[in-house]
């Protein structure tokens, strides 16, 4: 499905479903240098089985036009207007790695506003109708408009999967993102899997997780010609520092899906948010940071179960 | 798998794709020999059939053995997966009805294997789809015969049996200039002497009955993605490729593209070309060929410094007219086999007896330790007369533009000891000076 989000084209991957406004939707964001097709394994699977699934390529990346978020914050501005796009009020998200800070940061400020309509003081914008704008890097000069904030929308449900708080960057991968991006790709291939004899995955049997990751990193470095969309996401990552306050504001039960194997974000990096979860959960899986396809299985089953819940 | 850089080649030859079995602990690859697996509910069935979750349906489709072995050859080659065939034709096939229907047109290198040649030339013709025939170093041939509906360009790394190679990052600029995507038949080079992804090639696909499965036990094919090749964006372009970038009311109106950036070419030839035309392999044979990987490193090794040997002895031999391979400073590759092919340039290569043809058959006959059959690859050393027997259909015009001459003979350099090689070699020139001409 095409989308125009915040004035630019936007690629949404549905499952092979049109959008149903009578259907609970949920939202996946992918992490750097991915789109949507990481997902895929989880949400054809939701979309045939009742829900609307919105698989967005973040801006500047894939198949979406627009800047590519330079901050977290960013990347929930355009969650969040990509919900208003559609009209939605009540939604589950789900996001990977950057991803997960992404909806991390957009429940919180659907919470924050939510509570403000209800009265809480200090959010002058809960309730602004008016659609989302441009939004500034958070060090930009005083004066400037605030980012905007979504009233409105409730968050239902919350699936973190290889997160963590601080999400640090070593220098060397910082480096290498933004003067050696190829050879940056080759670090980050070997660092995010965890096993040579993965399951059936996302090609069906006989995928091989370490070339089509490397293909799908590549691919997407390659479709932004203006912006190096692994530097700058990277550098969001390692820069984003609200991340427990984030988690403390979130209303909507919390999945955790995290990598026993994961070296990118093991699991004792995701304690500072599990810690603070107010209905926290976690599935531990034997898998590495790009668990969506070393366990498709395991994160399908985790997310179906959890977004049953009530 | 934690560490710090890509596993190596003979490491990947050993352990992609395959881990202890959870069930029983064994430790090799287990032969599934079941034509279909059972599913954990009516929902799993469901699921797996319209490709919300992967898994094993029917053999046909995909095989837990087979799945083992297209894991290894894609960690191999670089690729993102592979789809094992019931032979290297029916993966050539699997790879042309992926990508194009009648009214399409192919570019292709004359150093083909006669099937191959016979396969664009003869039969996919009749099915509408024409391919012109270039010769693999004419650059601007490449150029020219590209028409509006070319939809691929093809080459074997290194022709058989001449040995011509590919210049693969120059052909492969040519086709992306054009919008399509460069296959190559890799047979003859194996992963360990080439990797046609890292050149630029798109799609690879091998007859894994030969070094690949290195023991002349099985009849196997093998189709690798690299997963650069970008279907939607030339579909966008050009309006080629819907096979894989529009719906395909063949799976529900599934947009290829959509369900994989990069793994398109795969997901329909699985869905469609094996499901359709059901050249599916044998998980027995999948497993032979898997055997034959682990040890492919040290095989290729050593074929290579066998062949270095014998081609040295056939070079210096005074009723050896013509020794084919690059190799040789006389060979029309040298150079680009010195670039493209540091290893080597394989070991099945083509001489020609200053004799009659009679006495290249009392050459073949006298010969003890080398076979004389229709293969190559084997552990084994191995001679036949290709304009008689593996190129018998090609016109004179096309055998020579294919390199090969009434009187050449192709060999296929085993693993012996290279001494017997040579000494079974000039046996059989001495008998073949001695016959009547």
């Amino acid at each position: 499905m095409q989308l125009e989000v915040n004035g630019h084209n936007t690629f949404c991957y549905t499952g092979g479903k049109a959008f149903d406004p009578a259907k609970p939707t949920v939202v996946f964001i992918h992490g750097v240098l991915n789109d949507h097709s990481v997902w895929i394994l989880q949400t054809r699977y939701l979309a045939n089985h009742g829900w609307n699934v919105l698989a967005p390529d973040l801006p500047g990346h894939g198949r979406s036009g627009g800047e590519p978020p330079a901050t977290v914050e960013q990347g929930a501005d355009f969650v969040l207007a990509l919900v208003e796009v559609l009209k939605i009020k009540r939604l589950a998200l789900v996001g990977h790695s950057f991803g997960s800070l992404i909806v991390l940061e957009a429940a919180a400020r659907a919470a924050r506003a939510a509570g403000t309509a209800d009265g809480a003081p200090g959010d002058k914008i809960s309730g602004d109708p008016s659609p989302p704008q441009p939004v500034r890097a958070p060090d930009a000069p005083a004066g400037e408009k605030a980012p905007p904030r979504q009233a409105g929308v409730t968050v239902s449900h919350l699936v973190l999967a290889g997160t963590a708080a601080p999400m640090k960057v070593s220098q060397t991968l910082l480096d290498a993102s933004l003067n050696e991006p190829l050879k940056g790709i080759d670090m980050v291939n070997v660092f995010q899997h965890s096993m040579l004899a993965p399951p059936p995955s996302t090609l069906g049997p006989g995928t091989w997780l370490y070339g089509s990751s490397r293909a799908l990193m590549r691919r997407v470095l390659a479709s932004n010609v203006r912006t190096n969309v692994f530097h700058t996401g990277f550098r969001a990552c390692d820069s984003y520092s609200k991340g427990e306050a984030a988690m403390k504001e979130v209303e909507a039960p919390t999945l955790f899906i995290l990598g026993t194997r994961d070296q990118m974000t093991p699991p004792k990096a995701a304690q500072p948010l599990v810690r603070n979860a107010r209905h926290g959960k976690t599935v531990l899986l034997p898998a590495g940071h790009q668990m969506m396809s070393e366990a498709p299985d395991g994160v399908l089953m985790a997310l179906r179960d959890f977004l049953a819940e009530a | 798998m934690a560490g710090y850089q890509d596993p190596g080649f003979d490491t990947l030859a050993l352990h992609a794709g395959a881990a202890p079995d959870p069930t029983t602990g064994a430790r090799a690859v287990p032969i599934h020999l079941s034509t279909s697996f059972v599913f954990e509910s009516s929902d799993h069935a469901a699921a797996l059939f319209n490709l919300e979750r992967a898994g094993y349906v029917y053999s046909r489709l995909s095989n837990p053995t087979n799945a083992v072995l297209e894991q290894r050859v894609s960690a191999l080659e670089g690729g993102i997966g592979a789809i094992s065939t019931a032979s290297g034709q029916a993966a050539l096939h699997l790879c042309v009805a992926t990508l194009m229907g009648a009214g399409s047109h192919i570019v292709a290198s004359t150093a083909l294997y006669g099937g191959s040649q016979n396969l664009l030339h003869f039969t996919m013709r009749r099915f509408g789809i024409e391919t012109t025939f270039v010769q693999p170093g004419d650059i601007d041939g490449w150029r020219a015969a590209l028409r509006p509906n070319t939809k691929l360009l093809f080459g074997e790394t290194v022709g058989n049996p001449g040995l011509e190679v590919l210049d693969i990052p120059t052909v492969s600029a040519i086709a992306h200039d054009a919008g399509v995507p460069l296959l190559v038949d890799s047979t003859l080079t194996t992963p360990w002497l080439m990797r046609p992804f890292d050149l630029g090639a798109d799609l690879v696909y091998h007859s894994a009955t030969k070094f690949l499965s290195g023991h002349g036990t099985v009849i196997a094919g093998i189709v690798v993605d690299g997963g650069s090749f970008d279907w939607a964006r030339e579909y966008a372009a050009s309006a080629k490729f819907g096979e894989l970038a529009a719906p395909y009311d063949g799976f529900h109106d599934m947009v290829f593209t959509d369900e994989s950036t990069v793994g398109a070419f795969l997901l329909r030839a699985r869905r469609e070309g094996l499901r359709d035309f059901g050249a599916a392999l044998s998980p027995h044979s999948a497993w032979l060929v898997l055997q034959g990987i682990e040890t492919l490193p040290l095989r290729m090794a050593r074929h290579m410094s066998n062949t270095q040997r014998v081609v040295e002895f056939l070079a210096k031999h005074p009723f050896v007219a013509r020794v084919g391979h690059p190799l040789l400073e006389t060979h029309a590759s040298h150079a680009l086999a010195q670039k493209l092919l540091p290893r080597g340039a394989g070991s099945v290569f083509s001489f020609d007896i200053k004799g009659s043809r009679a006495q290249g058959k009392a050459f073949i006959d006298a010969l003890q330790l080398f076979s004389h059959l229709a293969n190559v690859g084997d552990c084994r050393s191995l001679v036949i007369h290709p304009a008689s027997t593996t190129h018998f259909r090609m016109s004179d015009e096309a055998l020579a533009a294919g390199g090969i001459g009434q009187g050449t003979i192709r060999l296929s350099i085993g693993l012996e000891e290279p001494d017997d090689l040579i000494d079974d070699l000039k046996r059989a020139l001495r008998a073949a000076e001695k016959a009547e001409r």
